[in-house]
C-alpha cells in the first residue's frame, strides 16, 4: 500500500518553495524505489513551519517542517514515511500546541483535505450544511444564521441574518448572492487560505444563501492577487456542477444556484460593496450613495446579498450544527469565532481561529511567541490599513467587537500586524495617508482631495516643519475626512492616523 | 496558420464575451491576458461592440491600478509596500530592487527585461516582505533572494 504525503499547495506555503518540495519528494521516492501518493493540501496555517510535510500513519498524521528541498533526502534516510525521527520532526500535527489550542469551525478541513476533492470534502462532513437547508423553509434557513449571532466578517460586522431578510423579504424577478473576495487588508489572508484550501465550503454556503433568499446566481469577486485561488476555485465549481451541488437541480431539488467566479483588477476600494457592483458592473469601482441598500437594490439594480469569504464559509457548519451551536462560542455581541490573522513582525505567523473574546496578548505572545526580531513589540495594527494602531497598553483587549470600538479601534476582518520598536509611526501615518490617495476612487471630497493633503501635511510633520499648525491641521482634517467621506475608505484613514499620532505623539515630535 | 492580428485577438475576445452580463472586465481581463496589456488602439473597437463611448473603456482602464496601456517587459516584479511588509524590512526592500533594476515604479528597464510595479498586499503576510514575478508569489525576500531570483529569471 501506497503512503500518503502531504504537501500543501497554498500560495504562501508555496512563495516558501512548497511546489519544489513536492517535486523533490516525488523524485527521490522514484529514485528509491518507493511507492508515494503526493496529495497538495491547504495549509494549516502554521506557517512559520511552511513548508510542512505530513505523513498518514497509523497513528495519525505527522508533520515535518519548514521542510527545504535540501532536506528531502535525509527526510528519507530517516524513513519519515514511517514517522521516523528527524531534525525537522514536529509530532503529531494536531497535537502541536499552535493548532490544538484552537477552536476551527470555519477551518475545520483547511490544511485537512484535498481542496478539490469533493469526495474528500463529503468525507469531512461538507454539504450536511446544504442537505439540512434543502429540507426546510427559507424563514427557517434565515432564522438559523440569526440565531447564530453571526456579523459581518469583512470587517463591518454587519449581522448576516438581517441582511438575508431584507433580500428574502423584497420581492424581485432576480437576486443575486455575491461573495466579496476581494481580501485586501495587509495582514490577512484567512479567505485565501479558505478559497485554496476548502473552497467547497465557500461553494455551499453561497448556495444555502441562494436557496434562503431566491438567488439563482452567485458571483465570487475575486482581487486579481489571488491567481491561485482563481484556477482552485475554478476548479472546485466545475466539480460541484458535474456533480450536481450546483446548476438547474441541485441534488434532485429542483432548485437552480449558479456560480462564477469574476476577477478585480487591483483597486483596494472595491472590496467596498457597493464599488464592487459597480465593478461586477464593468465599470469604474465609484461607491454608490446609500440607501437604497444593496439588499434592496443591489446588482444590476437587483436585491443582493453581498457576503464577505468568511461569513458565507461559516453558513454551512451553522446549518449543519444549528444556530444555536456556533452562538454558544463568543462573548457578548461577538458570537462564534473569528479566523485571526497573525501577520507582520512575529515569529509564529499564522491563521488562529478562536471564540471572540482572546486577547491581543495571548495572540501576540502565546500564539504569536513574539516579534522575529526579537525586540519589544511596540504597536500593532489590528483590521487592515483602516484599522487602528493599538499600543502595549492595550494588549489586554478581548478580540471583541464593542470592546474595540471603545478603544476607537476595530476588528475589521481579523488581521493583526506586530511592528518592533523600529517602527516610525509618523512615517506609518504618512503611509496611511498615502495609500489613500493611491486607493481612493474620487468620488466625494474629503477621501480624494484630503488624501493628498493629508499626505503633505504628514510629509511636512515628519520632516518636523511648523508643528504648531500642522499637528491641529491635521486633526481638522481627519475630522472632516471622518465625518464627510461616503465610505470607509476616506472614513477611516484617520484611525490609523490619529491613533498614531495619539498613542506615539513622541514620533511626532509631540509631547503626550 | 498565421498568427492573428492584435486587432483580430481583440475582436474574437470581445464577440465571444460581450454577452456575458458586466462584460467589460471580463473582456480587458482576456485582452490583457493576450497581449500583456490593453492597446489604446483597441480601446475603439471593444467601446464599439458594447456600446460604450470610448471615454467609458478608456476610465475603466486608467481606474484599475492592474491594467495597463503599455506592453510590459517580459517579466513583472510587484513588490508588496503594505503594513506587514513595512514591519519587516519592506520599504528597504523596495529600494534595492529599484537601485538593481535602475528604475521607478510603473517603469520598464530598457533592455525590455523587467517592468516594476508596486502592490498593496499580496495576502502573503505571514512570510513578509513578499514580493510577486509573473504568477509566482516568493516570501520572506530578503535582498540577497532578490538578486538570486533576478539571476535565474535572465538565464
Amino acid at each position: 500500500m501506497s503512503i500518503t504525503v502531504y504537501v500543501p499547495c497554498d500560495s504562501s506555503a508555496a512563495s516558501l518553495g512548497a511546489n519544489r518540495v513536492a517535486n523533490a519528494i516525488t523524485q527521490e521516492a522514484q529514485k528509491r524505489g518507493v511507492e508515494i501518493n503526493v496529495v497538495r493540501n491547504g495549509s494549516r496555517g502554521l506557517y512559520w513551519l511552511e513548508p510542512m510535510v505530513e505523513i498518514v500513519t497509523e497513528k495519525g498524521r505527522i508533520a515535518y517542517g519548514a521542510v527545504k528541498t535540501s532536506d528531502v533526502s535525509s527526510l528519507f534516510d530517516a524513513d519519515f514515511l514511517n514517522g521516523g525521527s528527524h531534525a525537522l520532526s514536529l509530532g503529531l500535527t494536531e497535537e502541536i500546541p499552535y493548532f490544538k489550542k484552537q477552536q476551527r469551525l470555519t477551518f475545520a478541513r483547511v490544511g485537512i483535505t484535498d481542496p478539490v476533492s469533493l469526495d474528500d470534502y463529503i468525507a469531512h462532513d461538507g454539504y450536511r450544511g446544504l442537505k439540512n437547508a434543502l429540507a426546510i423553509s427559507q424563514a427557517d434557513i434565515v432564522k438559523h444564521v440569526s440565531d447564530s449571532g453571526l456579523r459581518g466578517r469583512g470587517g463591518a460586522a454587519f449581522p448576516t441574518g438581517i441582511k438575508w431578510n431584507t433580500v428574502l423579504n423584497t420581492q424581485a424577478d432576480q437576486k443575486y448572492i455575491i461573495c466579496n473576495a476581494d481580501e485586501g487588508d495587509s495582514g490577512t489572508f484567512s479567505d485565501r487560505m479558505i478559497m485554496e484550501g476548502d473552497p467547497f465550503v465557500l461553494i455551499e454556503g453561497m448556495t444555502i444563501a441562494g436557496l434562503a433568499v431566491s438567488a439563482t446566481q452567485g458571483y465570487i469577486y475575486l482581487r486579481i492577487e489571488y491567481p491561485h485561488a482563481y484556477e482552485i476555485l475554478n476548479t472546485a465549481i466545475a466539480n460541484a456542477y458535474a456533480a450536481g451541488y450546483l446548476g438547474d437541480d441541485i441534488q434532485g431539488s429542483g432548485r437552480e444556484f449558479h456560480l462564477e467566479v469574476r476577477q478585480g483588477a487591483g483597486a483596494y476600494v472595491c472590496g467596498e460593496e457597493t464599488s464592487l457592483m459597480e465593478s461586477l458592473e464593468g465599470k469604474r469601482g465609484l461607491v454608490r450613495f446609500k440607501p437604497p441598500l444593496p439588499a434592496i437594490s443591489g446588482l444590476f439594480g437587483k436585491p443582493t446579498v453581498v457576503n464577505n469569504v468568511i461569513s458565507l464559509a461559516s453558513v454551512p457548519i451553522i446549518l449543519d450544527k444549528g444556530g444555536d451551536f456556533y452562538r454558544d462560542f463568543g462573548m457578548g455581541r461577538s458570537r462564534g469565532t473569528l479566523p485571526l490573522q497573525l501577520a507582520g513582525n512575529l515569529k509564529h505567523t499564522g491563521l488562529v481561529e478562536l471564540a471572540f473574546g482572546v486577547t491581543l496578548r495571548e495572540l501576540l505572545y502565546d500564539f504569536g511567541g513574539g516579534s522575529a526580531t526579537g525586540k519589544p513589540i511596540r504597536a500593532v495594527q489590528v483590521g487592515g490599513p483602516l484599522g487602528s494602531y493599538l499600543p502595549e497598553s492595550q494588549f489586554d483587549t478581548p478580540l471583541d467587537y464593542e470592546a474595540f470600538a471603545e478603544l476607537w479601534a476595530v476588528v475589521g476582518h481579523g488581521g493583526i500586524v506586530a511592528f518592533d520598536d523600529t517602527v516610525d509611526m509618523a512615517e506609518m501615518a504618512k503611509y496611511s495617508m498615502e495609500f489613500c490617495v493611491t486607493e481612493s476612487c474620487g468620488k466625494c471630497t474629503p477621501c480624494r482631495i484630503g488624501a493628498t493633503r493629508g499626505y503633505e501635511v504628514m510629509d511636512e510633520i515628519v520632516n518636523k516643519h511648523d508643528l504648531d499648525k500642522n499637528i491641529p491641521l491635521l486633526r481638522s482634517l481627519c475630522d472632516t475626512m471622518l465625518n464627510g467621506s461616503l465610505c470607509a475608505m476616506g472614513g477611516m484613514t484617520p484611525y490609523p492616523v490619529l491613533s498614531a499620532l495619539n498613542h506615539f505623539p513622541e514620533d511626532f515630535g509631540v509631547k503626550a | 496558420m498565421t498568427k492573428p492580428t492584435m486587432m483580430q485577438t481583440v475582436q474574437t475576445i470581445v464577440a465571444d464575451l460581450k454577452d456575458e452580463k458586466g462584460a467589460l472586465l471580463p473582456i480587458l481581463h482576456a485582452v490583457q491576458n493576450a497581449l500583456g496589456y490593453v492597446p489604446p488602439e483597441t480601446v475603439p473597437t471593444i467601446a464599439k461592440e458594447l456600446n460604450l463611448s470610448r471615454a467609458e473603456v478608456h476610465g475603466v482602464i486608467s481606474f484599475y491600478h492592474y491594467f495597463r496601456d503599455t506592453a510590459p517587459g517580459k517579466h513583472t516584479i510587484y513588490v508588496c509596500r503594505a503594513e506587514s511588509c513595512l514591519s519587516l524590512g519592506g520599504k528597504n526592500l523596495e529600494n534595492h530592487v529599484k537601485t538593481k533594476l535602475g528604475i521607478d515604479f510603473h517603469e520598464t528597464t530598457a533592455d525590455g527585461q523587467f517592468s516594476l510595479e508596486p502592490i498593496y498586499c499580496l495576502g502573503n503576510c505571514a512570510c513578509s516582505p513578499a514580493i510577486q514575478i509573473g504568477n509566482d508569489v516568493y516570501g520572506k525576500v530578503s535582498t540577497a533572494d532578490f538578486d538570486e531570483l533576478l539571476k535565474e529569471k535572465l538565464a
